[in-house]
């Protein structure tokens, strides 16, 4: 493989207290050199002056739809995505059909991911068999598999007492509990955030105190069994102080904050007129909150409490939106806004580059183990794996659903100006997607 | 059959759609209904009809039964005149999984000028007018919003009362899960009535009436408080299945403390109305001697329904005199 050369970017890799304008050198898939004035080597030399250059963003929490429901999205398209958007490596939730509940079914996946993938793919195993939160997956073997955690992503653990052991087995095994802290009765129903939005609209409301009891029990379980738990999609600004007062006392837990749930709060439901639009794109599960929540979360992200920024990702088909907003299906396809939104807040002044970037790469790799499958993933170092990532801070561009590589066009930004894109992605030390008007 | 007599000038609505009260400016509520007092006059005469929307197509389309609504858009647009087609779910190709949007597109291309929609989820009809070029009217959608129903109820209170400012209208029963509750709500705030809400904890909004607004809407779970002075109460029906979902603890319980009965009556102002949009509940949230007693306005709601569904319609139609 030849040598790349990217030159002259402002090189930040906060895990490593790196942020100086610098040179990175890549050979044979690999990190060789970081320094100043380095000479190129007669491969690809991609100026990056005026760019950021950080590691490949590293996401705990994408929908991938194959197999199962491939109108909604394949793994060809949805890592095409992820891909534009910076991801090179993402975690695949298994609400799949049929769900990776055992390793013959998981392995027939990681074949099918290794044809198909355009980015490194680590595969969930499901917690409960077929996710119906009855009887355990056969865990063990799932870690055996090369499996790196374990969730039944949309569907909550509902049954404490299965959660306990979940928790107790997975962590023996040496893998991450993802959950999706939720009670079901509470939530009953609900479709938006239970507040003013969903009491002036008419649709039934999803509670805080919802999200709040449930990461209450499973910290509770996290420190009764001593194992790793890790809190998807954090919404609330009472779930946060939770976690925050968890890690203060020392617990294994860890948490991810959504990229939508940091950009947008309720009022997307009911759009921007005068008359509420009902925007099905701005349905997701855990719903949009107030602006307080948001602000909670910006602040915790800003503070270290988060651990990772994850995108939940979820194509849907025309069909799944374009209807009645209580049919709708929840999810946003988040792969190719997230670093859009995210660097739009950086540059209003919202959210710290440095914990933003660290959220997107090296944060989820430690949250999970995730360097002890691959050397050096979330980082830039020498004789580390060479997964980067060029972006653009300052230049503006408008979201065009129809123009995504997902097959999902359901975003709530369609039409949105944002601030910062992605340039030009290094996958294992290839270039392997540039936007159209990179000089590179 | 002329329609010389229907004055109102239609050329100053210009809205597409009908979907809500919120948004309704209170000259538009105004111009309702001065049309609607015109299209009354017309119900009055030995035949009761014009021609004025000859030639326009009038689609009820029916997702949850109705009777009250259904049939009077009905024979409003029947009395002036247009051709009105009656679609419910059950029968239609909704029954074979037909989507909305296929169905409203399917009403368009035959030729519907005007949608008059009923939907059990909230928001439908906002999906509905941005399909089609046809103008929607919601019926009734979840627990959204049913802007007829608020514009016959202020209609109503207004012939009895005058001008609605300051007067006090109590709503009492389910109003969180209440689309007439919610319109009244904004088409009475527009006219400068004062609103007080009232039921059990958990089938009151928490945060409905934005702080800018709350001095003119109130919510209380004390009924008899609420009740003391007002010149119009408007009682809810109460779903039977709120029991079932633990909402309340039982319909007695509900009665209690809730049902509109002459002793509570007592408490307001002399003469006040009573008001039900029915379908009613009777011995529930109204006792049948308060339904049928001399305050009660209930069947001439319904009667001012097909005026002011003739007003809308006309008015929608864009037929100026």
């Amino acid at each position: 493989m030849s040598d790349l050369l990217i030159r002259g970017g402002r090189v930040l890799v906060p895990a490593r207290g790196i942020d100086a304008v610098l040179d990175v050198r890549v050979r044979d898939g690999v990190v060789t050199e970081i320094g100043t004035a380095l000479e190129p080597a007669g491969g690809r030399v991609i100026d990056a002056e005026g760019c950021i250059v950080t590691a490949g963003f590293v996401d705990l929490h994408a929908h991938l739809r194959e197999p199962g429901f491939e109108q909604k999205g394949t793994i060809a398209t949805e890592t095409e995505a992820a891909l534009r958007g910076g991801f090179t490596t993402i975690c695949a939730m298994p609400n799949t059909e049929p769900a990776p509940d055992s390793a013959p079914v998981f392995e027939a996946l990681m074949e099918r991911l290794a044809r198909e993938a355009r980015v490194r793919v680590f595969p969930l195993g499901s917690v409960t068999r077929r996710r119906a939160g009855k009887e355990l997956s056969e865990i063990a073997e799932l870690a055996a598999g090369g499996c790196v955690a374990i969730s039944d992503d949309g569907n909550p653990v509902a049954d404490g007492r299965l959660m306990r052991n979940a928790l107790a087995l997975a962590s023996a095994a040496g893998m991450v509990l993802s959950e999706h802290c939720d009670d079901p009765e509470l939530n009953d129903g609900g479709v938006i955030n239970e507040g003013r939005v969903s009491e002036r609209l008419g649709l039934a409301g999803q509670p805080v105190a919802a999200e709040v009891a449930a990461i209450a029990r499973n910290i509770a379980l996290c420190e009764a069994t001593g194992a790793r738990l890790h809190i998807a999609h954090v919404t609330t600004a009472r779930g946060i102080e939770l976690v925050a007062g968890a890690k203060a006392r020392g617990l294994p837990v860890t948490c991810e904050v959504t990229p939508s749930h940091l950009f947008l709060t309720e009022d997307a439901v009911a759009g921007p007129g005068p008359e509420p639009a009902y925007d099905t794109n701005a349905r997701i599960n855990p719903p949009l909150r107030t602006e307080m929540d948001r602000w909670a979360l910006v602040h915790a992200l800003n503070e270290g409490t988060i651990d990772a920024i994850a995108t939940d990702h979820a194509p849907h088909a025309i069909e799944d939106k374009l209807c009645e907003f209580d049919y709708a299906a929840p999810g946003i396809a988040c792969f190719e806004t997230a670093a859009g939104t995210l660097l739009t807040q950086v540059a209003r002044g919202e959210l710290q580059l440095a914990r933003v970037i660290e959220a997107l790469t090296s944060g989820p790799v430690l949250a999970w183990g995730l360097d002890s499958r691959e050397k050096g993933l979330g980082s830039i170092e020498p004789g580390g794996v060479a997964d980067i990532v060029v972006l653009e801070p300052g230049r503006e561009w408008t979201v065009d659903a129809t123009a995504m590589a997902s097959k999902g066009k359901n975003t709530p930004l369609q039409g949105a100006t944002l601030t910062g894109r992605v340039r030009v992605v290094v996958v294992g030390g290839e270039v392997r997607w540039e936007s159209e008007e990179s000089d590179g | 059959m002329a329609d010389e007599t229907i004055s109102p000038d239609a050329g100053s609505w210009r809205r597409k759609d009908l979907l809500d009260t919120d948004t309704l400016s209170r000259e538009e509520i105004a111009l309702v209904l001065k049309t609607a007092e015109a299209m009354a006059e017309v119900r009055s005469r030995p035949m009761p009809k014009v021609a004025t929307l000859r030639g326009i197509t009038v689609v009820t389309l029916f997702y949850e039964q109705s009777t009250r609504t259904r049939a009077s858009f009905e024979v409003a647009g029947k009395a002036m005149g247009a051709d009105v087609v009656n679609l419910t779910a059950s029968g239609s190709s909704v029954e074979k999984g037909e989507s909305l949007v296929d169905t409203v597109r399917t009403l368009e291309a035959i030729g519907a000028d005007i949608i008059v929609m009923r939907h059990s989820k909230s928001g439908a009809p906002a999906l509905a007018a941005r399909t089609t070029k046809a103008r929607v009217v919601n019926g009734g959608d979840g627990q959204h919003a049913h802007p007829t129903q608020a514009l016959l109820d202020v209609f109503t209170m207004q012939q009895h009362l005058g001008d609605l400012a300051g007067k006090r209208v109590v709503i009492v029963g389910d109003i969180l899960h209440s689309r007439v509750a919610r319109s009244n709500l904004w088409a009475l705030m527009a006219l400068g009535a004062d609103v007080t809400l009232t039921g059990p904890a958990t089938l009151l909004p928490q945060t409905l009436v934005g702080a800018s607004e709350a001095g003119r809407c109130r919510t209380t779970t004390d009924f008899d408080a609420a009740i003391e002075g007002a010149d119009v109460v408007m009682a809810l029906r109460i779903q039977k299945e709120r029991q079932a979902t633990g909402l309340i603890p039982s319909l007695r319980d509900y009665i209690r403390g809730y049902q509109l009965n002459e002793t509570r009556l007592a408490r307001a102002k002399p003469g006040a109305l009573v008001m039900h949009p029915g379908p009613k509940n009777e011995g529930i949230e109204v006792a049948p001697s308060v339904a049928a007693g001399a305050a009660s306005v209930i069947d001439e709601q319904v009667a001012n329904g097909v005026a002011v569904r003739m007003a809308v319609l006309y008015l929608m139609a864009g037929r100026a005199a």
